[in-house]
């Protein structure tokens, strides 16, 4: 555990300091949501009523731009043959990565979304589950795309394909989250959205780094 | 005692057989010198020996045993260091080495990254961020870290690229007293470097053609064959 909290904690540091992925990340996120007034028109009604949709969409494509460069980094200069040689097994090598770009670059969004809904005028019922919805996709989102990011480690123009192979795997996540807040907004019961959203992430949580790790120990063959 | 073998291993880069029937013995306190012109397998005889590859045919052991019969155990003996030195730009030389130190053991990951960069001769330069280290310092550190995380067996590939004479010494000291602790290791490298008893492995003695394949189903040769028939009958 303290090996893992070990590789956690050198992810945190090395992506605060270099800095962009996460800033990246946010900007994009908020920017994309910022374009939808301008394109749909300024009618509340509208707005209030794609809100959930725009803010959900926008996170997906945030999430999948910082996770194209998950491992390349690690890949490139060597990291990744030393990490997968080290006493930690690939698969947790993979959950603690994970675990640091959530914490970098999810968080952030979780905590701006809100202020991008009011601006899109989402009604009031609907924060709640917003952010209930963000909190448990989010790394969801995170974990699907570690697949993809393994995957194409050592490929050209990877970024592309990442985005062409996760984000159809995305879709459960997207339609749950956004059946959430919709049912929210509509005082109808919130939990099974969410439950499903949940049920998504427990999938997930063992899939994702066991389908990395496999990935990975292709590419560094 | 505690040998580490290999034999009948070769090895599939692609569709291409690049070395087989290649068989190695490392005793404790051996070391291996690997040689060979480029393109003659010795990194991936390294990345191999790690078990980053898996052999095609032929089998590593250790102590009479199948490494894959334990891979984890065998991860825990060795100590890689390739091409790429794996150091970042944004972390000082110390906290590069004390991550692989505390991942090895946390415990003493202070002491020994103190230490061991000490012994590379980067003593001061701890505070110095990676990306301000020239191309030999990130060698040093390199070598550090395999002082920093100790490990049974080092699996170095040109260990000596980019070092000045000072650290050519250095690196052979490094080796030598891991050698006397009853430590292996298998280099590859173009350089000379002093190894007092090394066992040398010319890579070229195992060379296949570079068109050597496997005896497997090839879609690709069968694709290729046929069209060539098409045209010889066109021509009869």
């Amino acid at each position: 555990m303290r090996r893992f909290l070990g590789l956690v904690g050198r992810d945190l540091r090395l992506s605060l300091r270099a800095g962009t992925d996460a800033v990246v990340a946010l900007m994009f996120f908020v920017i994309t949501v910022l374009m939808f007034p301008f394109g749909v028109g300024p009618e509340p009604q509208i707005l209030a009523r794609i809100a959930a949709g725009v803010i959900w969409v926008a996170a997906l494509l945030a999430a999948l731009l910082s996770l194209e460069r998950l491992f390349a980094n690690d890949h490139e200069d060597g990291t990744l043959d030393l990490l997968a040689l080290g006493p930690l097994p690939l698969e947790a090598v993979v959950t603690a990565k994970v675990a640091a770009h959530w914490l970098v670059t999810g968080v952030p969004l979780i905590l701006a979304a809100p202020v991008l809904a009011v601006m899109l005028g989402l009604p009031e019922a609907g924060y709640g589950a917003l952010i209930a919805s963000l909190a448990i996709g989010t790394p969801a989102l995170s974990l699907i795309g570690a697949v993809g990011a393994a995957l194409t480690l050592g490929a050209r123009r990877g970024g592309v394909l990442v985005a062409l192979l996760i984000l159809p795997l995305f879709v459960p996540v997207l339609i749950f989250a956004v059946g959430a807040i919709e049912a929210a907004v509509l005082d109808l019961p919130v939990g099974p959205h969410l439950a499903r959203l949940g049920a998504v992430l427990a999938l997930a949580l063992p899939i994702g780094p066991i389908a990395a790790a496999a990935a990975i120990r292709q590419a560094l063959e | 005692m505690s040998d580490f073998t290999g034999t009948g291993l070769a090895c599939l880069r692609g569709a291409r057989l690049v070395f087989e029937e290649l068989s190695f013995t490392l005793p404790p306190g051996g070391a291996l010198v690997l040689t060979g012109p480029n393109g003659a397998g010795k990194s991936s005889l390294l990345r191999l020996m790690a078990g980053l590859i898996p052999p095609f045919a032929g089998a590593l052991a250790w102590d009479g045993t199948p490494v894959d019969a334990d891979p984890e155990a065998h991860r825990a003996r060795v100590a890689y260091a390739g091409h790429a030195e794996a150091v970042k730009p944004v972390l000082s030389a110390l906290d590069n080495l004390l991550f692989w130190a505390a991942q090895a053991d946390p415990g003493q990951a202070r002491a020994r990254s103190d230490s061991a960069l000490e012994a590379v001769g980067l003593g001061g330069l701890g505070d110095m961020p990676g990306r301000y280290l020239s191309a030999g310092q990130k060698r040093r550190l390199a070598l550090a870290r395999l002082l920093a995380a100790p490990a049974p067996v080092w699996l170095l590939d040109e260990p000596s690229v980019g070092l000045d004479t000072d650290g050519r010494r250095r690196l052979e000291a490094i080796i030598a007293r891991h050698r006397e602790g009853g430590g292996r290791v298998a280099l590859a490298t173009h350089a000379p470097i002093a190894l007092p008893g090394a066992e040398a492995l010319d890579l070229a003695d195992f060379a296949l053609p570079p068109d050597a394949a496997p005896d497997l189903f090839d879609p690709y040769t069968e694709w290729d064959a046929e069209p060539a028939d098409d045209a010889a009958e066109a021509t009869r």
